[in-house]
């Protein structure tokens, strides 16, 4: 048996309906983008689970880096401020 | 899942030596202890990486040969709407070993290895698909109780330590109760048939009851790495837990179709409010299991023959968007 190499590797993402942002649902492989939306269609629509595909070739995907993910989110962690919990508003004080 | 356990017989899992592995080893079992997901690029244990990909891969190759025995139905099924809903099925169980080794190829895996593994005959998959599909009531009953196994071990994996496994079964659990439901109306309508087709769903309940059961893996006691899949979170209960639970489950649905469990031992314990069933004659586990079930050759060649019969197809396309690409770099 002489080795196959794979298809190009392609991320998914489906909106299921109109309204709701693309989620990726996992990969396919395929020659060209419109193989990888053919089987996409096949793979994850088949009970009318989306109504749009996105179909990303995974190697151009830019990814943060999980090791480094303490520091990259660092700036954000003593930023309580941000949120409206942060504040004390009097109980009297309605819609606020 | 159809893995029914093999992963625990396959190589024993190392530790990490250096103290810098065994620092990200316990941080690791931490987030794992917290229900939190490990994702693909998170760091991980070597052999936790090694037991998914064995895990995932077997199962999904289980998936792909487990269209077979009931594929073999498909231009004989008894009429079009049956007929419709077998293809429908059969290419679920094609998704679900997409969907499979998708979820194993974020381990850093590709999958075409993992494909010449089975067809090298070096990979395992669910010894369940080694029996034969002599009658349509075997389709019947192997979504009754083959699906049924399979959903009563796939439940527990949705919550996986594994992010990208436990996503991947949330979608196959979703398309495993028509599986089963399927099956059982088959099963229904003859057992409410002609005293003939009522015969025929009993003879394929004697035939498929046992290999069910035994897909859910080995005994506990000679599960050699069960514990370790649970401390990792990938297993959630053992393998006689879900045995049991699919005993219990299963048997009254049988009662309900006026059939006999091919099992003279089985009795209804009052005290422990579970079924008692008889011994699993493991030998012919471990047979089927080293490739000398009835029809472990016969998949193995089908299997074998579809890859190289598309072997055309597959290098037509790769040519043909060669060729496109070619064109619009030179466009460019
Ligand atoms: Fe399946
Ligand atoms: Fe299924």
């Amino acid at each position: 048996m002489n080795k196959e190499q794979d298809w190009p590797l392609y991320e998914i993402f489906i909106r299921a309906k109109s309204g709701l942002d693309h989620k990726h649902v996992g990969s396919v492989h395929a020659t060209d983008a419109a193989m990888a939306l053919e089987h996409a269609r096949d793979l994850y629509t088949r009970r009318q689970e989306g109504v749009s595909i996105w179909a990303v070739r995974s190697a151009d995907i830019v990814a943060s880096d999980p090791a480094e993910s303490d520091a990259f989110f660092e700036p954000a962690r003593d930023k309580i401020y941000r949120h409206p919990t942060f504040y004390d508003i009097p109980d009297e004080v309605k819609t606020l | 899942m159809y893995t029914q356990g093999l992963d625990s017989l396959g190589k024993d899992c190392l530790r990490d030596e250096t103290r810098d592995g065994a620092a990200l080893e316990s941080r690791f079992q931490a987030r794992v202890d917290a229900e939190e997901k490990i994702e693909a690029k998170d760091w991980m244990p070597e052999a936790y990486r090694r037991t998914l990909i064995r895990q995932i891969s077997q199962h999904a190759h289980s998936e792909v040969v487990g269209m077979l025995p009931e594929g073999n139905w498909i231009t004989r099924a008894p009429s079009l709407k049956r007929k419709t809903i077998l293809i429908a099925k059969v290419q679920d169980e094609g998704g679900h070993g997409a969907y499979l080794y998708s979820a194993a190829e974020t381990l850093g895996v590709a999958r075409a290895e993992l494909v010449d593994q089975l067809l090298a005959g070096k990979a395992k998959y669910s010894s369940i698909f080694n029996y034969p599909t002599p009658t349509w009531a075997d389709v019947g009953a192997i979504g009754w109780l083959v699906d049924g196994a399979a959903i009563m071990n796939q439940i527990p994996l949705c919550r996986c330590s594994y992010g990208p496994y436990a996503r991947a079964m949330v979608r196959i659990c979703k398309e495993e109760s028509f599986h089963q439901r399927q099956g059982y109306e088959i099963m229904l309508t003859l057992a409410r048939g002609t005293e003939a087709q009522r015969a025929m769903a009993q003879a394929a309940l004697d035939r498929w009851w046992w290999p069910s059961l035994m897909m859910f893996g080995p005994t506990d006691t000679d599960s050699k790495h069960g514990a370790q899949s649970m401390r990792w979170k990938i297993k959630r209960f053992s393998n006689d837990e879900l045995r049991q639970k699919f005993v219990d489950t299963t048997v009254p649905q049988a009662d309900y179709l006026g059939l006999g469990v091919p099992d003279p031992e089985l009795a209804w314990d009052e005290a422990a409010q579970h079924y008692r069933f008889g011994p699993i004659d493991w030998s012919e586990f471990e047979r089927v299991l080293a490739g000398h079930g009835p029809c472990n050759r016969e998949r193995m060649e089908a299997r074998c023959k579809a890859h190289e019969e598309g072997r055309w197809v597959r290098e037509a396309a790769a040519a043909w968007a060669a060729k496109r690409s070619a064109v619009a770099m030179q466009a460019a």
